[in-house]
């Protein structure tokens, strides 16, 4: 294969997460919908939901400021922007020059900047409360998120995220050990947090008391809410690639032969899949944490990522 | 050329034209602000020739009967600072020629020491032996209480001022202390005699200078546990003052703690840089945490300076925790992370000090409680505020993200140190790091939000006026060089390998590439970042624009939950905004609330309910008020000797000289 096709297959990983990510969002409802004896809309919806939305007038609050017009597509340009950092099919990722895990955890906390503050912006006290609260949720899981992605970058001795992943990819059984399992529950917390998922956070509530990040954008409609709508798909969907590609160490393609690649989008279809169905089980089966017990939450994935940490150390360097 | 001499000469001649012009506020402001910008041109100018490698830029006084004199020179260390303080001190002064105009009752005053600040300031990194540094150091100590207790009508300014000049001059013996140790092992007050000497004493002695030299310029620099002075001193002054005061003043310090442990100790053992290390950490989360409590809007950017302070000192200690374990590449990316972050700091503080200015002449008031919907009254303050907001929050591409990151990188090399508490070490660090960044964040939506967001909440916010043009040229230079300071990693980490160089001769300054920052262990190209979010913001907005045609917007009123209009009552402040955190890190706030309710006759409606909360400072309740205390019993038991009466006092003398004879004769026998 030339160079010109391995670019251009790099190009388009971010693009599959783009399209991917409704559906992981359709799927992950229609299994938890299946879980709690209920029918479910198709696991299409949240595609039409979209397109949907997009079409619609928007009704801005007569109080907002261009923050809150501009805030929608900063979200989702920094968010789509995360993605070109990651490697998803392939180990190589389009943009991993540029940025590196640390910087992805910049990057991410770019949208959620400016979420909080066009929550603040409508002057209503909901939108307030949530971006109250994410901002606190999300300052707690930083240091987790942080610890978690060195604790995968020690592996290979780079932050790059393409190099981790590649260096998972070539180890084999011999990368396996406790690190490994540690930072994926880790990771999983985290990611949890986020993303807004339960116990966290519970994306399908409108109840005022128990939004967090729905409330921070709930004076938005039309093509903003689809915007923002979309980011946080992708979010999750990001969140599961680096689960995926990070801590599941099996089927990723360091070259764009087919067959490598074909056998690369089957494992890593199986890894999200697996991975949604993990996240469905675990939202169904667990009850929503009073707010100011998330900080533990967050802190128990604190723990177990600096012990994978410590745990690769040993491993490695020796008391 | 030598423009040193020029530039001290030019400020030095405003101070004294503010003095005699003191009749006519608009001629001493005229004069005072026209002196500071000429002289901070030429300093900018003498630093950048110094950096460029002209070595000629002195100034020499000769001393009265032989005594030690006066010896300024720049080398590419010192500078690096001094262009810094001329960089900030050109805003500042731009931005003065509308501020200053409204203190004009005490222009005379805040004129001449204001240049007497600026030509101290640029002159403590410029000192070549210790009397000049000291002089200097005393000269910006004092210059600067006289602007804190510029309004000393009231009580609040006279009580910072106090604080600060008591702690500073606690601050300045211990730095005497420590020069004079070194003075009597290098016999010699010049610093070319300090350095030669200071390798040499034993290890002791390096550690006393050491840690007198941490107390005292760490002092000035704000660390915790000796910030205490700098939330009340800083906001007290007129806000271009305090823009200089936390922008640049506290980066002496940081220039006096290297300048000690590098360039005259010669780096020291692994506890020094962890001890650096282990304060940078506290100082970072305690100023965040304190910031985040504040709903006063210049002690809220105090407390970050006291944050930031801490992550530059993360940076250092991580250096000198390197250079302990003899990894000169790890070593010197660190130095160069905490002093990149130096420079970032300065930047962006001084610009959230103006914005926070332009905001106070608006609406009258330091309290975010009565501020609000500013944005829509002012909106290029606002796009100004919220570039330093962002910068300080450490957001891609600002130049807070690349310092940070760099600062992350090498923290996160200290994985590979040999020692199992080096590791533990720099990873808590880190982790401290990532709380520091993400509460910042938080802190920084609330500082934003509350200010320009949403409804204004008083009546001075609804008529707020844009600043004038002077203010916004200042403020937009310094949120342009917060995005060039971002996205140009490569030639500014280049001048900072440039100024460490007198510091470690040893090691090996490397070229960096241009643009992209490489780190030790991954890459991050910011302007490559800058471009894509761009491209991708405009692709969604032509994509959504191509599907769904332009847009349309109804404008209609915010849901108030069936109320019938939205009030400002009904916002979230900036107290509620910070709840959940007061509550996450209760065991270090034990905040305390009272709540009291009026009564009415009917249960259902409720009258008046009045709620105020407050936190306990930790620092000062529990360090520093237990030893005044106790300072204060002492000087009540002494207070008996001193009863005023003159026989008593003729008695202490007479029974003093019975005792000295008494000795003289017994050591004659």
């Amino acid at each position: 294969m030339n160079g010109c096709a391995m670019t251009a297959a790099c190009w388009f990983q971010p693009l599959l997460l783009l399209l991917l990510a409704p559906l992981i969002q359709g799927c992950a409802r229609k299994l938890k919908a299946c879980l709690q004896n209920r029918t479910g809309a198709s696991v299409l919806q949240p595609y039409w939901d979209l397109l949907k939305n997009l079409r619609k007038e928007e009704v801005l609050s007569e109080t907002a400021s261009p923050v809150m017009r501009a805030a929608p597509y900063a979200a989702f340009s920094a968010t789509f922007l995360a993605c070109f950092l990651v490697p998803v099919l392939f180990t190589a990722s389009p943009l991993g020059f540029a940025g590196d895990m640390i910087a992805l955890v910049y990057l991410l906390a770019l949208p959620r900047f400016f979420m909080a503050l066009a929550g603040l912006d409508a002057g209503s006290a909901f939108g307030g409360m949530g971006s109250s609260r994410e901002m606190m949720i999300s300052s707690a899981a930083e240091p987790a998120l942080v610890m978690v992605l060195f604790s995968a970058a020690v592996r290979a001795g780079s932050t790059g995220a393409s190099e981790t992943a590649a260096a998972l990819a070539a180890g084999g059984p011999s990368v396996l050990g406790p690190g490994l399992a540690l930072g994926f529950i880790a990771l999983f917390l985290v990611a949890l947090a986020e993303c807004g998922r339960l116990p966290v956070d519970n994306p399908a509530t409108h109840l005022e008391l128990t939004m967090v990040h729905e409330a921070m954008i709930l004076e938005h409609s039309g093509r903003s809410l689809a915007l923002l709508e979309l980011a946080s798909s992708l979010k999750l969907t990001l969140f599961l690639t680096l689960l995926a590609n990070l801590f599941i160490p099996w089927g990723m393609a360091g070259g764009t032969e087919p067959g490598a690649a074909a056998l690369s989008a089957v494992a890593f279809l199986l890894k999200l899949g697996a991975l949604v169905v993990t996240l469905s089980v675990v939202e169904t089966s667990t009850a929503k944490l009073r707010l100011f017990r998330v900080p533990d939450f967050l802190g128990i994935a604190f723990v177990l990522a600096l012990l994978g940490l410590l745990s690769e150390g040993i491993l490695r360097l020796g008391l | 050329m030598n423009l040193l001499p020029a530039s001290a000469a030019c400020l030095a001649l405003g101070t004294l034209a503010c003095l005699l012009l003191r009749r006519s506020p608009v001629a001493a402001r005229s004069a005072s602000l026209g002196a500071a910008l000429l002289g901070s041109g030429l300093m900018l100018a003498a630093s950048a020739a110094c950096l460029a490698g002209d070595a000629g830029q002195a100034m020499v006084l000769p001393g009265p009967l032989g005594a030690a004199g006066f010896s300024f020179r720049l080398d590419p260390f010192s500078a690096l600072f001094c262009g810094l303080v001329s960089c900030i001190a050109l805003a500042a002064s731009v931005y003065g020629l509308s501020y200053a105009s409204g203190y004009d009752e005490k222009a005379a005053a805040l004129g001449a020491f204001y240049d007497l600040f600026l030509l101290a300031m640029a002159l403590v990194p410029a000192a070549d032996n210790a009397f000049s540094f000291l002089f200097a150091w005393e000269a910006m100590t004092l210059s600067s209480f006289f602007l804190v207790t510029l309004d000393h009508e009231k009580a609040s300014s006279r009580r910072a001022g106090y604080l600060y000049f008591v702690m500073s001059q606690a601050g300045t013996a211990l730095i005497f202390a420590s020069f004079l140790i070194l003075w009597r092992a290098a016999g010699s007050l010049e610093f070319a005699a300090f350095r030669l000497a200071g390798p040499a004493l034993p290890a002791g002695a390096k550690s006393a200078v050491f840690l007198l030299a941490l107390a005292g310029f760490g002092l000035k620099a704000g660390t915790v546990p000796l910030h205490i002075w700098l939330p009340y001193a800083h906001p007290a002054a007129p806000s271009h003052v305090s823009a200089l005061m936390s922008g640049v003043m506290i980066k002496t310090g940081i220039y006096g703690i290297l300048l000690t442990a590098l360039g005259f100790l010669g780096g020291g053992p692994a506890w020094w840089g962890g001890l650096v290390l282990g304060l940078g950490a506290v100082s970072s989360v305690l100023g965040v945490l304190y910031a985040l409590m504040e709903h006063d809007l210049k002690r809220l950017l105090a407390f970050h300076s006291v944050e930031n302070i801490g992550i530059i000192l993360m940076g250092l200690g991580a250096g000198m925790l390197f250079s302990s374990f003899e990894l000169p590449e790890l070593a010197l990316a660190a130095y160069a992370a905490g002093l990149y972050h130096t420079v970032n700091h300065a930047v962006f503080k001084s610009l959230l000090f103006l914005g926070a200015g332009s905001v106070l002449k608006a609406v009258g008031t330091r309290d975010m409680e009565k501020m609000g919907g500013l944005i829509k009254n002012m909106p290029a303050t606002a796009l100004c505020f919220l570039v330093g907001s962002m910068a300080i929050s450490a957001l891609p591409p600002l130049n807070g993200f690349m310092s940070e990151w760099l600062t992350f990188q090498s923290l996160l090399s200290g994985f590979g140190l040999e020692s199992a508490a080096g590791r533990l070490g720099t990873l808590t660090a880190a982790a401290c790091l990532a709380l520091t960044g993400g509460l910042a964040a938080a802190c920084f939506v609330k500082a934003f939000g509350v200010t320009f967001l949403a409804l204004p909440r008083s009546e001075e916010a609804l008529k707020a006026v844009e600043s004038p043009a002077f203010e916004l040229w200042a403020m937009a230079g310094l949120a342009g060089s917060c995005l060039l300071l971002g996205i140009m990693p490569g030639p500014v980490l280049r001048l900072m390998h440039a100024g460490l160089a007198p510091l470690l001769p040893a090691y090996p300054l490397a070229e960096t590439p241009d643009l992209a920052a490489v780190g030790i262990l991954g890459t991050v190209h910011p302007a490559v970042l800058l471009g894509m979010l761009a491209g991708l913001a405009a692709a969604a907005w032509l994509a959504v624009r191509l599907y769904a045609g332009p847009a349309r917007v109804r404008r209609a009123p915010t849901w108030a939950c069936g109320m019938p209009g939205l009030t400002p009552r009904m916002e979230y402040t900036s107290t509620a905004f910070s709840k959940p955190i007061r509550l996450m890190f209760a065991f270090l706030y034990k905040p305390s609330r009272e709540i009291r309710r009026e009564r009415m006759d009917q249960p259902y409606f409720p009258g008046a309910i009045h709620y105020s909360t407050e936190i306990t400072y930790v620092i000062r309740e529990r360090l520093y008020r237990p030893s005044v205390r106790t300072m204060l019993r002492g000087a009540h038991l002494v207070r008996g000797l001193q009863a005023g009466s003159v026989n008593l006092y003729l008695g202490y003398l007479c029974a003093t000289v019975t005792l000295l004879l008494i000795f003289l004769i017994g050591r004659a026998r």
